[in-house]
């Protein structure tokens, strides 16, 4: 372009007057036509990462905006008489707590007649209401015989109506919470008999299939043993392979090829350790299905590669120097790499290996192939109970129909986003407090 | 819990080995501690390793050879009519001892026979448990008292010590291998098995995929037809979608990074981006199910398209907002490779930025880009979250984005999640697929590296 603008700069002298002028204006129509599609240029860039960007804000958005409600819930007051007759003082977990729910609900609501009626009554409350009362006596064994004022969960269908996501003016037939229930409602309400408070039942409980009691400790545990055991396996066998590779290794074909497979090894699919797993792991060696013992040592060989190339990275970046200074002093190879290399490259190994964990904390799919994904209500105990883990736990709610399990989803998804920013946090900070340049 | 009371002990009789080690290393020094070969510390060492490495590998073998060792012995012991069963009904009766055993509800009332049989094999594992722990503590203390006779002054410690690390961190760097190795040997031996009973060609280019199989001979709809072109190309369709998202809006975002933002905003937005890399992808499929796919299907309705609730599209504009962060930072880490002289030559001549931009760097870096992009395909094909959540699972043969398409990973998921036996084609198949899935992103992978490599050496 710039040859051109100079041979009609210096033919403009022998051409005539208007012509060099319209060429002028040519030029300067070319000039602004290539600032303009500089500017058009600069501004695609700008609107990529204003896209990219505001797709993370909703992301997080909807995240927040469908999950916050599961962290309140709504409970409603009963007074519950608990009859002398029919607990057993000596061992209250055995008398029928359900039917004193039922009959304190009949006698809120006197008039209520008919079964299905009545059992609509009964769904006011959550199913595990029953458990509620009966911990109340067992704390207090004095309450037997006596008429109670508790406070129990409202049914799922009853919580979502007070948070607002049961539209009332829907026709009745579309409407999952039918009038009399709002009447009943609305009578609760004014009696000052509906309440809400934080939701401890999310923080303290496994898997249910009622909205209401279902809770993420048992993954939160779940997924603490499964970490535990990648760590455990991950970390020294990473770490170690590193230190080979980087420090000892001969250069030969031999160490080529065990680098090309760990980088190759870092970008297979993660399902396909998970098929890996099922093969060899439950089929060959008959290891128990669902495990964390299982989930732990396919998600260590899926982040062994991530441990061994940023251990790799670290040990590279101390100083040659060091080595040599220690070789001097008489120090052996080993002594070397103990003494000096390895603690020098310690905060990045580290480093590495809690973006590792974080990576691991969140993957699923292989955990599906081995079994993960069952129904499990206990608390895991240990590496051979069957447990599930955070993101297995989010996947098994976003495909459960029941509408108030679409907030849980979402507030373990919170969850889980918290860990993982906790992990990435505790990275930043040991890169920042530790890094050193030399 | 009686295994790790077991390792503690050992380690506890390490311990003791260290101790002993280095009392007697340094008794031989009192005399003349110049004589010492090697430090008091690695005679200690010396010993502890000989009684933990021993003694860990018994455990590990007992463990690994107990199960099968037990069982054959209870076969043996039951009646010879039992004994004649097939395998799967014998591991059935074996279920039961097993269970009575531990005393847990066996499937049926357990027989006089069974009831013997299990009494038999708690009395076997009893015996085996306490075998262990002999020989373990037996071989431990064994081998701390013979290498305890080696020390002397003289004793290379130290060169023994350390060849005993050398060899174990040549252990550890192989596990990647024995990885792979154990990947490609179990899809391989699975798949065979699977092309066993359905040919191959059947595979590869039938049109129909319907892993039901009947269980009836005349029942219709379940033919148990394993044509996986349709799911091919879902795969595709969906990879494709998510490259139209990814590669635009990642280009465009690194190059803005790379080129024009100043330091700070670089500071600011290469974060952002790094931790839409780092949302687990289940968060991303529930957004895709959640928010994402009824946006869609209401943007259909409003211009009258009928878009299916579990559309490809979804899916893949979901899996390329995934994917950005990935295609940006590796053109990004490419576009910075190319040297500024490059840059000033064409501004020199009066180039503008963008001019710059779109005739000298991209070309120069155009290798590497096709490298990432490459990279980013083998990301979306592998991705499973997203489109088990969000995309369908009937296995259509279309190339229109807005009805629902089956993918190879969701394919892999639907065949294996659940009670299934293990030899069914069904669940073969999940393993036929794994094989293509595997070979496919592991060509696009060492094909994107090299690329890359070969791009990056140009200027170094």
């Amino acid at each position: 372009m710039t040859d051109r603008g100079l041979q009609q700069h210096s033919g403009a002298e022998a051409v005539m007057h208007g012509s060099a002028d319209k060429r002028a204006n040519e030029e300067a129509a070319r000039v602004r036509r290539r600032y303009r599609s500089e500017a058009r240029f600069k501004a695609y860039g700008i609107a990529a990462i204003v896209v990219a960007i505001s797709m993370l804000i909703l992301l997080v958005g909807s995240i927040i905006s469908t999950g916050w409600s599961a962290f309140y819930q709504y409970e409603i007051a009963l007074d519950v008489t608990f009859e002398g007759s029919e607990i057993d003082a000596n061992n209250p977990r055995t008398a029928n707590y359900n039917g004193f729910i039922k009959s304190a609900l009949r006698s809120q609501f006197p008039d209520v007649s008919g079964r299905k009626e009545k059992r609509k009554l009964y769904g006011l409350v959550s199913n595990g209401a029953d458990l509620q009362a009966m911990q109340v006596v067992v704390d207090e064994p004095v309450k037997i015989g006596k008429t109670v004022r508790i406070w129990v969960l409202a049914s799922d269908d009853i919580d979502s109506l007070l948070k607002g996501y049961i539209d009332r003016d829907l026709p009745e037939e579309d409407r999952r919470v039918k009038d009399t229930e709002l009447e009943w409602i609305d009578q609760l309400k004014s009696d000052g008999r509906i309440r809400w408070s934080m939701n401890t039942v999310f923080w303290k409980s496994g898997d249910s299939r009622e909205p209401e009691l279902a809770g993420f400790w048992g993954a939160i545990v779940g997924s603490f043993f499964t970490l535990l055991v990648t760590l455990a396996l991950s970390f020294p066998v990473g770490v170690l392979a590193a230190i080979y590779l980087e420090e000892f290794a001969p250069k030969n074909r031999w160490t080529d090829f065990v680098e090309v497979n760990i980088n190759n090894l870092a970008a297979v699919p993660s399902i396909v350790f998970g098929l890996l797993g099922l093969a060899v792991f439950l089929n060959f060696f008959g290891l128990p299905r669902s495990a964390p013992l299982v989930g732990g040592i396919v998600l260590s060989l899926m982040t062994l590669p991530t441990i061994i190339i940023a251990s790799r990275a670290a040990l590279k970046a101390v100083p040659p120097s060091i080595r040599e200074a220690a070789l001097g002093v008489g120090a052996s190879k080993h002594q070397v790499v103990t003494h000096h290399v390895l603690p020098l490259a310690m905060p990045g190994i580290l480093t590495g290996t809690i973006i590792g964990m974080a990576q691991a904390l969140g993957e699923t799919a292989p955990l599906l192939m081995i079994g993960m994904v069952a129904f499990i209500v206990n608390v895991p105990g240990g590496i051979t109970d069957p447990s599930t883990v955070m993101p297995v736990q989010i996947y098994l709610w976003a495909d459960s129909p029941e509408r108030a399990f679409v907030a849980r989803t979402s507030a373990g998804i919170m969850a889980l986003l918290g860990f993982l920013v906790l992990m990435n946090a505790l990275a930043v900070i040991l890169r920042k407090r530790f890094e050193r340049r030399w | 819990m009686q295994i790790w009371a077991l390792i503690l002990i050992l380690i506890c009789l390490a311990a003791y080995g260290h101790v002993i080690g280095r009392r007697r290393a340094i008794s031989f020094a009192a005399a003349k501690p110049a004589l010492l070969h090697s430090l008091p510390f690695y005679h200690g060492a010396y010993l502890a390793l000989w009684v933990v490495i021993p003694s860990l590998l018994a455990i590990a073998l007992w463990l690994v050879a107990q199960g099968p060792i037990i069982e054959s012995l209870i076969i043996s012991g039951l009646n010879t009519d039992t004994q004649a069963l097939s395998a799967d009904r014998l591991s059935l009766v074996l279920n039961d001892i097993v269970n009575v055993a531990s005393g847990d509800i066996p499937s049926r009332e357990p027989t006089p026979e069974i009831a013997a049989a299990a009494q038999k094999f708690s009395e076997l594992k009893k015996l085996s448990n306490l075998g262990m722990v002999v020989i373990s503590l037996g071989l431990g203390i064994a081998c701390l008292w013979w290498a305890k006779g080696k020390i002397s002054a003289e004793f290379r410690a130290r060169n023994q010590v350390e060849r005993i690390f050398t060899i174990i961190m040549i252990l550890a760097s192989t596990i990647a291998i024995l990885t792979t190795i154990g990947i490609v040997l179990s899809l391989l031996f699975e798949a065979w098995r699977f092309f066993l009973r359905i040919p191959l060609d059947d595979f590869l280019f039938g049109l129909q995929w319907s892993p039901q199989t009947a269980i009836r001979a005349d029942q219709v709809g379940a033919s148990g037809s394993f044509g996986a072109i349709p799911i091919f190309a879902g795969t595709l369709l969906i990879t494709v979608i998510a490259m139209c998202v990814a590669v635009p809006l990642g280009l465009m975002s690194a190059i803005y990074m790379s080129e024009y933002a100043s330091n700070r905003l670089r500071g600011v937005i290469k974060p952002l981006l790094e931790i839409l890399a780092g949302v687990p992808t289940v968060v991303y499929g529930f957004f895709a199910a959640l928010t994402v796919a009824p946006f869609f299907r209401g943007m259909g309705e409003t211009v009258g398209l009928d878009v299916s609730s579990e559309s490809a599209l979804a899916a893949g504009v979901v899996m390329g907002i995934m994917i950005i962060p990935f295609v940006s930072s590796l053109s990004d880490d490419v576009m910075n490779a190319v040297p500024q002289t490059l840059r000033d030559g064409s501004f020199a001549l009066g180039a503008t930025k963008s001019e710059t931009i779109r005739q000298v760097v991209l070309p120069a870096a155009l290798p590497g880009v096709v490298g990432a992009v490459l990279l980013a395909v083998s990301r979306a094909i592998g991705e499973t979250m997203i489109v088990v959540m969000a995309a369908g699972l009937a296995a259509n043969l279309t190339a229109n984005p807005f009805e629902a398409v089956t993918t190879v990973t969701v394919q892999i998921v639907t065949l294996l999640v659940g009670d299934q036996e293990f030899d069914s084609s069904k669940t073969l198949a999940a393993f036929a697929l794994g094989l293509v899935l595997f070979f496919i992103t592991l060509s696009l992978n060492v094909f994107a590296l090299r690329i890359v490599r070969k791009y990056r050496e140009k200027y170094d």
